[in-house]
């Protein structure tokens, strides 16, 4: 078969298109029957607003609507007015510097860590029945705690991000340390490396490409796990702007924001497999 | 291990009168402790084991191994696979350790890993991570810490261009051939001068072709640096090209070493004429038949002392009784 590489995007426009035609018939207000309605009562019209009097309009927006919301806010992503109107850009900006936070912080306790376990059989057997119980916790489950012991709530939400970073960090570190080939080591040894040395420029090197796996693996589930604790911690974040449009009711947002939080975190994961690539070393 | 008395051996042995130590060793064999100095490696009363679980005291891979290496000599080691050839290796780099004996370089007991001891591994060992030049120079900045980096890249350059790999300094491991990657194993070993080299199986990999072209510049490296070898070989024809003396060891649970044997081909050794010697048939038929015959059947015979393997001169026309 001939490579057409222009037939995957191609394809991609159609399945896009497509998704959008059946959204706009769905969601397109029913024209025959909607005007042949009976007329409501003027004084209950305007208690209900203006959807009311629209005649029963689904609160679920059309494309149109959507995208012209999603222009409004990429317009204006840096407004704040006020605690529970802040821009979209705003938002986001506080998820991803928790998200950055509690995961450089895991970062720093899961590599040296990690490291020290893959070194020494005897510390990974001791650790190991804590981390066995420990990695299946839902990271939401220690919120409650977080807010108890720590008791402000944003530094909550980065304890969260930091417990639910840590584990593949730490795991796979452990892992690749442990597999690094005898025969490096056996090299470093003969050349009497010393012992700092052979864990830069040799081990670290070597473990690098599992290390980095562990780290890709780590944004994910941090970024999944952000939206899910804003909701619950309140007051700013991606996740709260959510919380927040759906006591609103307004979809609009809602669909906006899901996908910008798409968006974000499919740039994160490609951030972390361009530095995956560039550290990564083929035999 | 075969049933045969010692005094059965098929092959008309032509083993020598035993004592000897490496050295300068003349036709007319003398004690290694009659000698005035001792020889710069030795190895006395080698043994290993490796415990298993339910076994603490299974067959030793080999015992009683007892064998000297004079400076600038080239030792091979011929056996077949399992007569624990790499462990020797292991222990005379100090990456394992012997279950009983020790092994002495240039007056001090070797106890784990040196600089002293340059290591040729079976598989290249190579940092994929590093670039060929980058290799090398790991090791260099190994041996000398002290030196600037102008001073490592030339150090590191000049033994890469030692094995032609001038052309190839910014390569990356997997950008090179099989044969290539061994080159860099070597240069990175000689590059850190060290008093004796260790090569295990360097060209088992490779190509006839290629491991041909890197025998010659092996050679070249090693007459340039007067470099005493250690070479673990299974290939005949690699020992006769390369070796002054060609150890021989029987197979292996309790291997041990059968006899040394004095190559008396001539140097310089050129591949394309070194069988027109006339000692050269012999030589290889008295390998060739240890191989696949005596290391199997081997027994020690009345005189053969295993701290004084008997040194052996195939071709030569006075045959001991």
């Amino acid at each position: 078969m001939k490579s057409k590489p222009w037939l995957a995007p191609l394809l991609s426009a159609l399945f896009f298109a497509l998704f959008i035609a059946i959204w706009y018939v769905a969601t397109a207000p029913a024209s025959g029957s909607g005007t042949a309605a009976p007329a409501m009562d003027p004084e209950y019209a305007a208690l209900m607003g203006a959807q009311a009097q629209a005649g029963g309009q689904s609160a679920m927006p059309g494309p149109g609507e959507v995208a012209a919301k999603i222009w409004e806010h990429l317009s204006d992503p840096f407004y704040d007015r006020g605690t529970n109107d802040k821009g979209l850009g705003i938002q986001i900006a506080y998820s991803i510097a928790r998200v950055l936070g509690g995961y450089l912080l895991a970062a720093l306790v899961a590599i040296p860590l990690g490291f020290v376990i893959g070194m020494s059989p005897l510390i990974y057997r001791a650790l190991d029945p804590f981390i066995q119980i420990l990695k299946p916790i839902s990271p939401l489950a220690w919120m409650p705690l977080a807010l108890y012991t720590i008791k402000d709530s944003g530094v909550s939400a980065i304890f969260v991000i930091f417990i639910c970073s840590l584990w593949p960090m730490l795991v796979n570190t452990a892992f690749g340390v442990a597999s690094v080939r005898r025969e490096w080591l056996n090299v470093a040894r003969t050349l009497e490396v010393s012992p700092l040395r052979k864990a830069f420029q040799v081990i670290l090197p070597a473990a690098a490409p599992t290390i980095l796996t562990g780290m890709r693996i780590s944004i994910g589930i941090a970024w999944l796990v952000i939206v899910a604790a804003e909701m619950l911690v309140g007051g700013t974040g991606i996740g709260y702007f959510v919380w927040n449009e759906w006591n609103n009711l307004s979809i609009t947002n809602i669909i906006t924001a899901i996908l910008l939080i798409g968006l974000v975190g499919m740039l994160l994961d490609h951030l972390l497999a361009w530095v995956a690539r560039a550290i990564s070393w083929r035999e | 291990m075969s049933a045969l008395p010692s005094s059965h051996t098929p092959h008309p042995s032509p083993v020598g009168t035993p004592p000897l130590a490496f050295g300068a060793a003349p036709a007319v064999n003398k004690s290694p402790y009659s000698m005035s100095s001792q020889p710069f490696l030795k190895v006395e009363g080698l043994k290993r084991q490796f415990p298993q679980p339910g076994n603490p005291d299974p067959a030793p891979v080999f015992e009683d191994v007892h064998f000297g290496i004079e400076r600038g000599q080239f030792v091979c080691v011929l056996g077949h696979s399992g007569c624990g050839k790499t462990t020797i290796l292991n222990i005379l780099a100090g990456l394992d350790d012997a279950t009983a004996g020790h092994v002495i370089m240039d007056g001090r007991e070797v106890r784990g890993p040196s600089l002293d001891r340059g290591v040729v591994f079976q598989g290249h060992a190579l940092m994929p991570w590093l670039s060929a030049l980058k290799n090398v120079e790991f090791a260099v900045r190994s041996r000398h810490p002290d030196w600037k980096a102008q001073k490592v890249r030339e150090h590191a350059v000049k033994y890469l261009e030692l094995v032609h790999l001038g052309h190839a300094l910014d390569k990356k491991p997997a950008e090179l051939s099989g044969g290539m990657k061994q080159r860099v194993g070597i240069a990175r070993a000689f590059s850190i001068e060290p008093k004796m080299l260790l090569l295990d199986e360097p060209f088992g990999a490779l190509d006839a072709l290629t491991r041909g072209s890197i025998q010659d510049e092996l050679i070249g490296i090693v007459e340039a640096t007067q470099q005493t070898v250690f070479m673990i070989t299974h290939d005949v024809d690699e020992a006769i090209l390369l070796a002054d003396r060609i150890v021989l060891m029987t197979n292996g649970p309790r291997a041990r070493i059968a006899e040394i044997v004095v190559n008396p081909l001539a140097r310089p050794r050129v591949r394309e004429t070194l069988h027109q010697q006339p000692a050269f048939y012999t030589l290889r038929n008295h390998l060739v038949d240890f191989l696949v015959k005596r290391s199997r059947e081997f027994q020690p015979g009345p005189g053969w002392d295993a701290k004084n393997p008997p040194l052996v001169h195939p071709g030569q026309s006075s045959q001991p009784a």
